[in-house]
């Protein structure tokens, strides 16, 4: 399981895990994504910010491989793809966890650690999960994240949402993901939550991933991301590295640049 | 619990780093923290985790009405007597359990009751008019059940419809075909005799015969009972598609995201609905040669209040085999219990009914309490 790690070959600095370049996506008439195009490097955090309808979330399933472009091209190291299925994306490096829908609730901590990629001993019809392995792993590969569980078993909807984010997070480190895909990490949670999940995205970063970060949240973002891109109904509104961008500037561009001021000038009183 | 941050963060590189290596996270991955573990048990306290067992609420069902027939009912400790609750419990136990599964997986199947019956009248006049060995019949019988099975699981995969209407709409018109072609093939409501046909005796020893154990007759439905539960709590607990069952129904997006094949999985659990209800009607066929073509409609709301008793969720991602076998054991003894305790069987309907929202509630409050004592 956990050989599919990046061992393979040693890749050029700047060979991007994942490049988009001008890339759409419609539903029939609709223009959900007009030319967009992001790059993804390892070691760094690539933040997508935009406002709700921005495109954000159709963005992510190309990416993980829930939905299909239309025009322009999706490399993965450089060669072009499509990807068909979440389980393509996964075999790909591309691991996504999502705001709502990262683990099954009722399920304990351990099921949820490996779902989809349990290990198995036996032979034939005695082939079964590995379940020792499976509850020691999850509770030293969250240890190693700085997640204390008492007890692997718990339901993970037990958890906090923080919690819950985490542990994505740190699965998708285990299975040896290149590229991890982030859909509103912090929306949900309060300060203290943000900062403990914003940690672990750093640590999947130090630990050689290449982090896309989908945010509304532009303090979040300046906090951790290198790499800048701004949706605005479904186009690029712009592309910067960290050196060019203020955090002010994202936050005014964020809150809506223009249009505040004239909502300003609306509810003058 | 606690999340511990601090310091342990800028550490955490090299750890990350050191966790890429091949095979290091599961080679080596306990040694760095082998002290703090040592202090913790690995386990909760042996009432929590009985607490946190989707089928406690039915185990304490079953012994408070064992106790209690015990009591009222003097022939109900007779050997004869618990050989026919057994044999009653393990009709509806047969199929309750895989429709426990399909629950756990968060669809149902209202085509279980008139699925038996089909399944029993194809057997029966495959036989017949082809004048083929029984067990040709037989396996004519488990293709065609099969096939029901895979067409609601597929249909529900297909349209996204939910599963209550595909077997709504399965129900329905398998209630309509057991009658009509019945009656056009064998001219009447009910199927002819086969007890003379070759393979029959074979066939019955099989489905339906019975053991003399001490005194006791024991089914042989007693036996694919038990052996259905074994089996489906192995899957259900161990296996990898057990894992994908409890995902599909509690978290389907989830399941979806890290690549758990969702369609495959609940078209198996159709097909292990299918499998089920063969069995049950060829013991049904050979158990008493012939079928009725009406018989079976209403019983696949037993089987889900069998399942439901026994603990599993209307909603998925929760419950259990065995505690579907013990609803189904439930059963079987209110039902029998009645008979022998010497009341009126016309009340038993509603007894079951008050037995079902007893067991509903007491299951909820459960699992409210197990999650509070974490």
């Amino acid at each position: 399981m956990s050989d599919r790690k990046h061992e393979d070959l040693p890749m050029p600095e700047d060979l991007p895990l994942v490049e988009l370049s001008g890339v759409s996506k419609f539903y029939g008439n609709i223009k959900a994504l007009e030319d967009i195009s992001l790059t993804v490097h390892p070691g760094r955090i690539t933040c997508v910010l935009g406002d709700n309808g921005a495109g954000k979330s159709t963005l992510i399933k190309i990416v993980s491989g829930l939905h299909q472009h239309d025009a322009g091209t999706f490399r993965i190291q450089g060669e072009e793809t499509r990807l068909g299925s979440p389980r393509e994306a996964l075999d790909r490096g591309i691991a996504t966890v999502y705001q709502d829908l990262a683990v099954v609730p009722l399920m304990p901590v351990w099921r949820n650690f490996f779902l989809g990629s349990e290990p198995t001993v036996g032979w034939g019809p005695l082939r079964r999960m590995d379940v020792r392995t499976m509850r020691r792993t999850t509770r030293s590969e969250l240890l190693r994240m700085g997640i204390d569980l008492r007890d692997v078993d718990q339901p993970i909807g037990t958890l906090s949402g923080g919690e819950r984010q985490s542990v994505a997070i740190a699965r998708a480190v285990h299975f040896g993901a290149k590229v991890l895909v982030l859909d509103e990490p912090t929306a949900a949670l309060g300060v203290k939550q943000s900062g403990v999940v914003l940690k672990y995205v750093a640590a999947a970063r130090d630990a050689g991933l290449g982090v896309v970060l989908i945010t509304h949240n532009p303090h979040h973002a300046h906090l951790v991301g290198d790499r800048f891109v701004l949706l605005k109904r479904g186009t690029m509104a712009g592309s910067y590295e960290k050196a060019e961008l203020e955090l002010d500037e994202l936050v005014r561009q964020m809150a809506g640049g223009s249009e505040l001021e004239e909502l300003s000038h609306e509810l003058r009183r | 619990m606690t999340v511990t941050t601090g310091p342990g963060n800028t550490g955490g590189t090299e750890e990350g780093s050191g966790a890429r290596q091949p095979g290091g996270p599961s080679g080596t991955a306990p040694a760095p923290s082998a002290g703090s573990e040592a202090e913790r048990p690995a386990h909760r306290p042996l009432p929590v985790r009985l607490l946190r067992r989707p089928e406690l609420g039915a185990v304490v069902g079953a012994v408070a009405l064992f106790v209690f027939f015990s009591l009222i009912a003097d022939s109900f400790l007779r050997t004869s007597s618990l050989s026919t609750v057994l044999y009653f419990s393990s009709t509806i136990g047969i199929m309750a359990v895989p429709v426990a599964l399909l629950m756990i997986g968060g669809e149902f199947d209202l085509s279980t009751g008139v699925m038996v019956t089909s399944s029993a009248l194809v057997s029966s006049m495959f036989s017949y008019q082809m004048t083929a060995n029984t067990w040709v019949g037989v396996g004519v019988s488990l293709l065609v059940t099969l096939a029901i099975g895979f067409f609601n699981g597929f249909m529900l995969t297909r349209t996204k419809l939910p599963s209550f209407i595909i077997t709504l709409a399965t129900f329905l018109m398998l209630t309509g075909l057991n009658l009509g072609l019945t009656k056009l093939i064998s001219g009447t409501v009910a199927t002819k005799s086969i007890s003379d046909m070759e393979g029959f005796d074979s066939a019955r020893a099989v489905f339906a015969s019975s053991v003399t154990i001490g005194g006791a007759h024991l089914q042989i439905t007693v036996l694919w009972w038990l052996l259905l539960v074994a089996v489906a709590t192995w899957i259900l607990l161990r296996t990898r598609a057990g894992n994908w069952i409890f995902a599909v129904g509690g978290g389907v997006d989830a399941a979806r995201a890290v690549g758990v094949p969702v369609a495959r999985t609940k078209i198996g659990l159709y097909l292990g609905v299918a499998f089920a209800a063969w069995i049950s009607g060829q013991h049904l066929l050979f158990n008493y040669d012939t079928v009725q073509s009406s018989e079976g409609v209403g019983n696949e709301l037993i089987y889900i209040a069998a399942a439901v008793i026994g603990g599993c969720l209307l909603t998925g991602g929760y419950g259990s085999a065995i505690g579907a076998a013990v609803g189904a054991l439930i059963f079987g003894m209110a039902n029998k219990g009645i008979v022998y305790a010497q009341w009126n069987p016309d009340w038993f309907k509603f007894f079951l009914g008050a037995m079902l929202l007893l067991a509903t509630l007491l299951n909820a409050w459960i699992r409210k309490r197990a999650e509070a004592t974490r």
